[in-house]
């Protein structure tokens, strides 16, 4: 019966994992289950007359994978690609796309209390991709719904009538 | 053809998978007038129920399911009477003896061109309690025999499977290749076994990709062998006669196509045999030979395959489909070209049969045959001359076919040109070429003028190095036109496996697909037929 209890405690309803990474000075959290695989930066074959986020595809064994730059989607003041930029290999409704970050930080647990609705502000996302802010601590995440930013037509990754 | 709403209940299957019945589901929600379908609870497991509420006839329903699931496999019956299982079963027998009986019937109506064929279903229908509709039981025997054959020496596998197969066999190609660059500056004396490994290695994996790769690949005979005994069937019924010739059965097919394309093929067979050919007196009196020729062919196409369905019947009318079309209240004009007027068969609802009969004719059908191929990212063109025939081409992409591939460099990029529609390169003179209006260039080769197409240019490549630049042309045709496509090297010519772009992507203009190189880097595969469109207009 104590047992059970503990187990119970240890894992309130409703807490989600969160992967986070960052962006120039902000931090951001994903869905851990969206998450499929997390690589280094090799670069990609571009694609004519893309927009200058998608840098490309890479070969992922075997399988296409679009490349998007967040800090490019998101107008961070730098992209540099040096040895610690870091592919986000996303598994989105049977879709595969690879997102490149500055660096990944670590695996958060997320209690709903936890997080706060985001203000409404102007940025480059789209309001109703940002889920909340999460607070842990000192720090604050900006919990991302990737599945519906990187949907999002304005991506470029899907043509409008799909 | 509207007969008062009923209400059915209608069972599906024995299906492998129960998701199979979905897909009718989605007819009734697609097609606007079909009624309402809903999912009541199954008797048995491996089976689907719906309950239906449809002004359509049973036949009618069966011609729309045929697309998804066999003819067998669906068991129609009014929902007014409730069928408990044993009754259920002794009313399938009596309608089997039924289905025999009306088998018969075809057979003595086909002696006697104009007897009122559309009698025999509506006598079957009037009892309309459970009609199960057995497709001719004596075909299904010797079709049971060969299936027992078949299995003894085939397996079923999941197609996932063989994808992931391919996949790691591809990956396997790439490290060996990697060895052997890693390799080369080794001391032959000093590492002889080393080197002998690494040679056999190589041959190896080269016939695991090739055996690999044949797994997913069918001949096109495999579908073409079921329309002889349909297409004489169908003749007898319709009293007509008809030849059927097949070109290219040994064109091979990705398995999953293969599938999808089998369906609509029927149907457009079909629509040749009902609407195109003429009855043996009409063609005589039209100074054609008695029988008519329906002619299967399949072949490649600049990485697409290409597979016809042509008649050389009574050919599309324009004026009767312009007139119809108004009628259904679609927009029309007398200025629309042929092929704008042929487009408008695959309105749904569209027939221009004067009469509707049990085979076809009652405008379902182009629009779902269109459907299902726009599926597989491909396309339907018609081709007609009225009195004289009508051609249906099917377009169908390759996903995954082997393609021979020519690499091309531009700066720093490898771009693949599908080696079949690839016609000649050489090295360019600059008096050779010629500007003409807007900028756009010509290239005199041989006395024959034809586009320029930088690549550099439409692919937007950044140039690095000032010294190199494009010298080198590559005259491609596609759809019977040639421009030359400007690059800085030719690379080497290699069998590529075409990756899809859009199961992650979407669709990228003049590029019809992607590749793996030896190193592991991706190559844009370009779409030569996209090109060719995009100079010549």
């Amino acid at each position: 019966m104590s047992v059970m209890g503990k187990t119970a405690e240890a894992v309130p309803t409703g807490t989600r994992e969160y992967l986070t990474f960052r962006l120039d000075q902000e931090e951001y959290g994903i869905d851990i289950l969206k998450v499929q695989e997390i690589r280094g930066y090799e670069p990609p074959t571009r694609i004519a007359n893309a927009p200058n986020f998608i840098k490309g595809v890479v070969n992922l064994r075997g399988t296409i994978v679009p490349i998007v730059d967040m800090r490019l989607k998101f107008n961070c003041a730098q992209a540099d690609y040096n040895s610690f930029t870091v592919v986000i290999i996303l598994n989105l409704r049977n879709r595969v796309v690879g997102i490149v970050v500055d660096s990944v930080s670590d695996v958060m647990e997320l209690t709903p209390e936890s997080i706060r609705s985001a203000p409404d502000i102007e940025s480059a996302i789209d309001n109703s991709c940002i889920l909340g802010l999460g607070s842990v601590g000192e720090r604050m995440l900006i919990l991302l719904d990737i599945e519906k930013l990187m949907s999002g037509v304005d991506m470029g990754l899907v043509t409008a009538n799909e | 053809m509207a007969g008062q709403a009923r209400t059915l209940e209608i069972q599906i299957g024995p299906l492998d998978r129960l998701e199979q019945a979905d897909a009718i589901k989605e007819l009734f929600r697609d097609i606007p007038g079909l009624g309402a379908i809903r999912d009541i609870e199954s008797p048995q497991a491996n089976t689907r129920s719906f309950a239906v509420e449809t002004t359509s006839t049973n036949d009618d329903l069966l011609d729309l399911f045929a697309f998804h699931v066999a003819k067998e496999q669906v068991l129609i019956r009014d929902a007014a009477v409730p069928a408990s299982g044993a009754a259920a079963d002794e009313d399938e027998e009596t309608v089997l003896v039924a289905g025999a009986a009306e088998g018969e019937a075809y057979g003595f109506f086909s002696e006697a061109p104009g007897a009122p064929r559309a009698d025999a279903p509506h006598a079957a229908q009037a009892p309309a309690q459970a009609v199960k509709v057995a497709a001719a039981p004596k075909a299904s025997e010797p079709k049971v025999a060969m299936q027992a054959q078949m299995e003894s020496t085939t397996i079923r596998v999941d197609v996932k499977k063989v994808d992931q197969l391919i996949n790691l066999v591809g990956e396997l190609v790439i490290t060996q290749a990697m060895l052997a660059q890693n390799s080369r500056g080794l001391d032959a004396g000093a590492y002889q076994q080393l080197l002998a490994g690494l040679a056999d290695l190589d041959r190896n994996t080269r016939d695991l990709q090739e055996s690999v790769m044949s797994i997913r690949m069918i001949p096109m005979s495999i579908v073409f062998s079921r329309f002889p005994r349909m297409l004489r069937d169908l003749a007898n019924k319709l009293g007509k006669k008809v030849e059927l010739v097949t070109l290219g059965e040994a064109t091979e097919l990705d398995k999953g196509l293969v599938e999808k394309i089998t369906d609509p093929l029927t149907h457009l067979v079909r629509n040749s045999c009902d609407h195109g050919i003429e009855m043996p007196a009409d063609r005589l009196a039209k100074g054609k030979s008695e029988h008519g020729t329906i002619t299967l062919s399949a072949s490649h196409q600049g990485g697409s395959i290409v597979i016809e369905v042509r008649d050389d019947g009574r050919g599309l009318s324009r004026e009767k489909i312009l007139s119809k079309a108004q009628e259904r209240g679609i927009e029309v004009s007398e200025q629309m070209s042929d092929a704008e007027v042929w487009q408008l068969i695959f309105a749904p609802g569209f027939s221009t049969a004067d009469e509707v009969t049990d085979v076809s004719g009652r405008g379902v059908g182009m629009d779902v045959v269109k459907r299902n191929i726009a599926a597989l990212n491909g396309s339907v063109e018609i081709d007609s001359a009225e009195g004289y025939g009508m051609k249906v081409s099917v377009r169908l992409p390759l996903t995954l076919a082997i393609m021979d591939g020519m690499s091309v460099g531009v700066s720093d990029e490898v771009y693949i040109l599908p080696l079949s529609s690839v016609v000649e390169s050489f090295q360019v003179n600059a008096d050779d070429v010629s500007t003409v209006a807007q900028g756009s260039q010509l290239v005199k080769v041989r006395d024959e003028y034809m586009p320029v197409i930088a690549l550099e240019k439409i692919f937007q490549v950044p140039r690095f190095d000032p010294n190199k630049s494009s010298n080198i042309m590559v005259v491609v045709e596609a759809d019977g036109s040639r421009v030359a496509l400007l690059v800085d090297e030719l690379l080497g010519q290699h069998q590529v496996v075409v990756k899809n772009l859009e199961s992650n992507y979407r669709k990228v203009p003049n590029v019809s697909g992607a590749t793996i190189l030896g190193d592991g880097t991706v190559a844009l595969i370009l779409d030569t037929g996209g090109l060719v469109r995009r100079a010549r207009h």
